[in-house]
């Protein structure tokens, strides 16, 4: 592989190289430039932050934000801090994701290996739904979930992103199991295994790196969802809509510091599913070109 | 009665129909070979074999049970498929093994069937490999291993050499034919190579359009193929067929053709009931390797005739040299000794091996003799 790409790049001169290197060295910088500020200022007493310095490294070391913004900071009424909130987006996340993707999988096992009459049809209109914006499908779900007694909880978020996500994961599965071998499920069949059986021990063990782009796809949106969260959260409402009511509360001093803090630990999951997963992602992408 | 019984079965998607009653009887350790130009319906008439299509009508039975809406698990069959379709994710072992274990067959006795399976196709030393890791031809052994450790009535194979380059091709051929001649056992066999289904199968079913042109043993449809369709099909280069017309000598109904030069040959027919036909054209077929150099003609023929002829292109082949020359305005190849001299230009005497050749009616297309 490497052998490959050593020998159809493009060769330069020394100084071309060096200069390619300086730009994006600099635009690392400019684009880490944000995170950095981040990081120093969540980690400042706020009279460093009012000081002015908003550069500057912290003259003071203190974790004093971070536990505030996490167990103490005032979220609405009450002073809780991010801590529940952020148990709530767990709750809410791990299952949407799982039933989502498995869902996904499902469908798309069945639109390509077991086709049946219209299943294209079927397929145009769960991809239809990936295009529906979330505004015009508020007031319906809210009707919805009121009927089904879920309005207001964490299930009921779950449901809609789960309800919302099928049109991607099934878009993802169906395109993926499109260039799985048919044969393969056939062989199947003749030695004995039924429909469950051959789906999880024939697709799933190789179906490794269209889950994890479903994964990274579903946990990056559900986690960031924030109009879902606010509209139908209720009283478990996510981390997004937490972090809002930290940040836009508008009595009292702006601890800035603590915002950075708060805004931190909420993107950090998403963060951490991509350092992990994302290496998976890309190590499934090189396998299946070059299995070819 | 038959092992596998193909009773008048058709299949249609919607309107059209792509299989028209087929009917074919299997005995017990046959080895049948289906051939056709791709679209003939011969892989659609293995699928109904194995359970993969619903059968539109008729009816199939192996072993005299009516299979017709059992299940393909439930048929006691295996296939071997042309991409192979071995499980990626699995060893060669668990791959050969996979379907024992979906029957409920306890972990030792399928190891023990594994064992003798891998013994006998010589794939013991893989068993822990995936089969990303294997070469075309061990690959082609793991997918017959796992049709082989079930221990089916029937065998289906489905083009399973196609994907093997030509010499691996040859090597697992002659391997496939061991195997049927140690086991024994009934095999349906799919293929668009005609030397395949000459050289593996005990019977032959020749198939066009939807139709089963000819069923016979190999030699049956080598010698005397049903009509034109099976005659060109079966054997390489394909026979040659010319329009002739039947002419009566001294009571004998011999061919009038035409030469290059265009003089008029009587060549003597060995059927005598091609009297009937005197005085009307006919189509002529002889096989390339009826027609040769004096000294290379069969001398078992009871009939062989000279024709003198103006030799187009000489194709020396290492093993034999093909000649083309025209006959009644069309390109007919002879199939010569390696060391024939024989230039082109030059007018050559050829050996016509009479009793080797069949005529069709020019309307029909149809065998009329022998």
């Amino acid at each position: 592989m490497a052998a490959v790409t050593q020998d159809t790049a493009v060769s330069t001169g020394r100084v071309t190289r060096a200069f390619i290197y300086l730009v994006l060295v600099l635009f690392a910088l400019f684009y880490l430039l944000p995170l950095y500020v981040m990081g120093v200022n969540s980690v400042k007493p706020l009279s460093e932050i009012t000081g002015g310095n908003m550069m500057a490294l912290p003259q003071v070391w203190t974790l004093e934000p971070w536990r505030q913004a996490w167990s103490t900071a005032q979220i609405g009424v009450e002073p809780t801090g991010l801590r529940p909130y952020f148990l709530n987006s767990i709750l809410m996340v791990v299952p949407a994701v799982a039933i989502s993707t498995i869902v996904g999988a499902l469908n798309g096992y069945v639109l390509t290996k077991w086709r049946f009459r219209g299943d294209t049809w079927v397929f145009g209109l769960m991809l239809f739904s990936c295009f529906i914006p979330f505004q015009i499908v508020l007031i319906p779900m809210a009707v919805v979930l009121g009927k089904l007694g879920l309005a207001g909880s964490v299930a009921g978020l779950v449901l809609v992103h789960v309800v919302y996500g099928i049109g991607f994961t099934t878009l993802y599965f169906r395109n993926y199991y499109a260039s799985f071998p048919t044969e393969l499920v056939r062989a199947a069949m003749i030695d004995g295994a039924g429909f469950f059986r051959i789906f999880w021990r024939i697709l799933l063990p190789v179906s490794g790196p269209i889950a994890v782009v479903s994964v990274i796809w579903q946990f990056t949106n559900i986690w960031n969802d924030f109009l879902f969260g606010v509209s139908f959260g209720g009283t478990s409402q996510p981390m997004t809509v937490a972090l809002n009511n930290l940040v836009q509360s508008s009595t009292g001093v702006k601890e800035y510091n603590v915002h950075f803090a708060g805004a931190i630990l909420a993107a950090l999951p998403t963060l951490i599913v991509y350092i992990v997963a994302g290496r998976y992602f890309v190590r499934g992408l090189m396998a299946g070109s070059v299995k070819g | 009665m038959g092992f596998l019984d193909i009773r008048n079965v058709t299949k249609s998607y919607g309107s059209v129909q792509v299989l028209h009653e087929v009917d074919i009887e299997v005995q017990e350790g046959e080895f049948l070979v289906l051939v056709g130009p791709s679209g003939c319906g011969k892989s659609t008439l293995l699928n109904m074999i194995a359970g993969l299509e619903v059968i539109t009508s008729g009816e199939i039975a192996i072993k005299g049970r009516v299979v017709n809406g059992v299940h393909p698990s439930r048929r006691n069959i295996a296939m071997v498929f042309q991409s192979y379709a071995l499980y990626p994710n699995m060893t060669v072992g668990q791959n050969m093994t996979f379907g024992l274990e979906m029957h409920g067959v306890p972990k030792a006795e399928r190891d023990v069937a594994l064992a003798r399976v891998a013994k006998l196709l010589q794939i013991d030393h893989l068993l822990d490999r995936k089969p990303g890791q294997l070469s075309g031809g061990q690959r082609q052994r793991v997918a017959m291993g796992r049709a082989l450790v079930r221990n089916p009535d029937v065998f289906l194979f489905d083009e399973p050499l196609s994907n093997l380059d030509a010499k691996l091709r040859v090597d697992m051929r002659t391997e496939i034919k061991k195997l049927h001649q140690t086991l024994k056992t009934t095999i349906v066999y799919v293929t668009h190579d005609q030397i395949e289904a000459m050289t593996l199968s005990t019977r032959i079913a020749v198939m066009n359009k939807g139709y089963v042109q000819q069923l016979g043993t190999p030699k049956d449809i080598y010698d005397t193929p049903t009509n034109v369709y099976v005659a060109t099909f079966m054997g390489s280069p394909a026979m040659n067929i010319v329009p002739a017309t039947v002419m009566m000598e001294g009571g004998i109904p011999h061919a009038a053709v035409t030469d290059a030069d265009g003089s008029i040959r009587h060549l003597r027919f060995s059927q005598p009931n091609l009297a009937e036909w005197a005085g009307k054209p006919i189509l002529l077929g002889i096989r390339p390797e009826a027609i040769t150099d004096p000294e290379g003609a069969d001398r078992k023929s009871g009939n062989i005739v000279a024709l003198s002829n103006r030799v187009g292109v000489t194709e020396p082949a290492g093993s034999d040299t093909f000649v083309t020359m025209q006959l009644c305005g069309k390109d007919i190849v002879a199939r010569m000794r390696a060391d024939a001299t024989v230039a082109p230009g030059q007018v050559f005497d050829f050996a016509v091996n009479m009793e080797k050749a069949v005529a069709f009616d020019p309307a029909t297309e149809m065998r009329i003799a022998p």
